[in-house]
């Protein structure tokens, strides 16, 4: 007689309570191939824990961003923001579809440069740009978001003493009604802050204020929070053209639209609340085109720094089982070889999570830990799992955002990270690291090695 | 180990507690190690049958027995002082 499958005993209490209008929601199927390649191969080939991409992914969801935007306003231009994904190749794709750069230091600046970027299509944010910084991008003819005043007036020196001229845009922040309110980069609206820094600007014969730029907030909820921040910026540049005769060439509107994930504490799935690019797109266009610009070829062109809503859903994290335990308090808890130190969004998402491999109808809550020996290392603190065993291959979705810029080598070494392309071939774009990659930065003192094992 | 009486274990799955009013669900493995129970079979004896029903290796069946016999002890299915010794 054959042996029967194994499938580890599993007891679950009923409850006869009041029952969950919702009902239970379980991912129905395993996920076995990604694009048509399996799961498995690829793990066996690249290792676990492995991050995956799928270039078809990144390409359908930047094209519907464009779809959305151009079907409705006539001059639209997408900057990849770095710092949400700035592998190499992910750039390139999106950098192929037609999008500039947007970066928020010097060393994405460079990769940006190296991806074939030309430097009048790299936008150049944030607080931290340095005097050489600033030097290198103005001679480039990049597009300089100031921040700060401090930031206009080394500028304005830098121009002064090396005899340049620089195109630049004044990020700008307000209330657009929904909390929290990031006030704390570039030049609040209400207060008088930003119109004193346009006046600044144009006083200043050897810069070119050519834009208004405001980022208002990650993974909004409210498209309407974008038509008050166009608003705005539309005001601003009407009043510019009113008061110095001075056209302003682009509006950028930054990013902040909102991914499929499900936020923590989210009673519903992130998928079911979030508006559309549709709705973003709406919102925005409608707002510019209401303003009196005069013929369109006066209207600004709109400028978008879309990133977690362009890479997420491209990004997945393929990881394996460790070990599973049964905490003090009776629940059950299983231990996977990723963690905070990988999915950083893990803090304030609930991934979907799917296992690689066929199961039975049972499920049970559990805790997800990942491998760090630290305390914070929780990838879901409640999770309802088909009955997992050690070994067990799972896929985490939607991880392409931040993830692969904010992990961290704590403890354990940043894996491999594969595309897969739009004919389902594989390619290594990142290689993991080990030891010695660590080891290569670091320097021991000759007193100390001379008397290393002594 | 000594395994409440009258509990009652269906062909699907559902198991009841008459002391206690409990009703529970299990799978396949949980209903096999149940019923080994209730023929009065000690831990040793129940992974040896096992050993022979199912396509695994010892030690998960072990691991996964230890672990099953305490959720049974902690919903005092099995007699709470028994449940615990070997
Ligand atoms: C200036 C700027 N633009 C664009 C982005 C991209 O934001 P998101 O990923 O929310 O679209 C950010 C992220 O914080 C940002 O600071």
């Amino acid at each position: 007689m054959s042996k029967r499958t194994y499938e580890r005993p599993y007891l679950r209490k009923l409850n006869a309570g009041l029952g969950n209008k919702f009902g239970t929601r379980h991912s129905q199927l395993p996920v076995t191939e990604i694009d048509g390649v399996p799961v498995a191969s690829i793990m066996e080939e690249y290792g676990s824990p492995c991050f995956v991409l799928s270039e078809q992914t990144i390409r359908q969801t930047y094209r519907n961003a464009v779809r959305a935007f151009g079907t409705r306003y006539p001059k639209v231009q997408m900057a990849w923001s770095y710092k949400t994904n700035y592998l190499n190749a992910v750039c390139r794709i999106f950098h192929e579809e037609g999008s500039w750069a947007e970066v928020v230091s010097i060393f994405e600046y460079r990769k940006a440069l190296g991806n074939g970027v030309p430097g009048n299509q790299i936008i150049f944010n944030g607080p931290d740009k340095s005097a050489d910084d600033l030097r290198f991008a103005v001679q480039n003819g990049s597009l300089i978001h100031m921040d700060h005043l401090d930031e206009l007036y080394q500028l304005s020196e830098i121009l002064a003493t090396e005899d340049l001229k620089a195109r630049v845009a004044l990020r700008i922040n307000m209330d657009t009604g929904v909390y929290p309110l990031w006030d704390r980069f570039g030049f609040n609206y209400e207060n008088g802050s930003a119109w004193t820094a346009v006046t600044k600007v144009m006083a200043q014969p050897r810069m070119q204020l050519v834009g208004l730029h405001c980022h208002i907030g990650t993974y909004m909820l409210s498209a309407q929070a974008y038509a008050v921040a166009a608003n705005k910026l539309c005001d601003l540049a009407l009043e510019i053209r009113n008061q110095y005769q001075h056209r302003i060439e682009y509006l950028d509107l930054g990013g902040g639209f909102a991914s499929g994930n499900t936020l923590k504490g989210s009673y519903l799935q992130g998928s079911d609340v979030i508006p559309t690019m549709d709705d973003y797109a709406e919102a925005i266009s409608g707002a510019i085109l209401q303003h009196p610009f005069g013929m369109s070829g006066e209207l600004p062109t709109l400028f978008l720094e879309s990133g977690r809503a362009l890479i997420d859903d491209a990004g997945y994290l393929l990881g394996t089982v460790l070990a599973l335990k049964r905490l003090g308090d009776g629940r059950r808890a299983t231990i996977m070889d990723f963690g905070v130190n990988l999915l950083f969004t893990s803090f304030w998402y609930e991934h979907r999570i799917s296992p690689a491999q066929d199961y039975s109808s049972h499920h049970e809550d559990m805790v997800l830990y990942g491998p760090l020996c630290m305390n914070i290392d929780v990838v879901r603190e409640n999770v309802s799992l088909p009955l997992l065993q050690k070994g067990d291959r799972v896929v985490v979705h939607r991880v392409g955002a931040y993830n692969m810029t904010q992990w961290m080598q704590f403890i354990q070494m940043r894996p491999n990270v594969v595309l897969i392309d739009t004919r389902g071939q594989v390619h290594l774009i990142r290689r993991k690291e080990d030891v010695q990659t660590l080891n290569s930065q670091e320097l021991t003192p000759a007193y100390l090695e001379a008397n290393k094992g002594s | 180990m000594k395994i409440s009486q009258n509990i009652a274990i269906s062909e699907n799955g559902f198991l009841f507690n008459p002391a206690t009013g409990d009703s529970f669900s299990t799978n396949d493995t949980g209903k096999e190690i149940v019923r080994l129970l209730q023929e009065g079979k000690n831990q040793a004896q129940i992974l040896d049958a096992m050993e022979g029903l199912f396509a695994t290796d010892r030690a998960s069946l072990e691991k996964d027995l230890a672990d099953f016999l305490y959720m049974l002890g902690n919903y005092r299915i099995l007699d709470a002082n028994t449940a615990q010794s070997r």
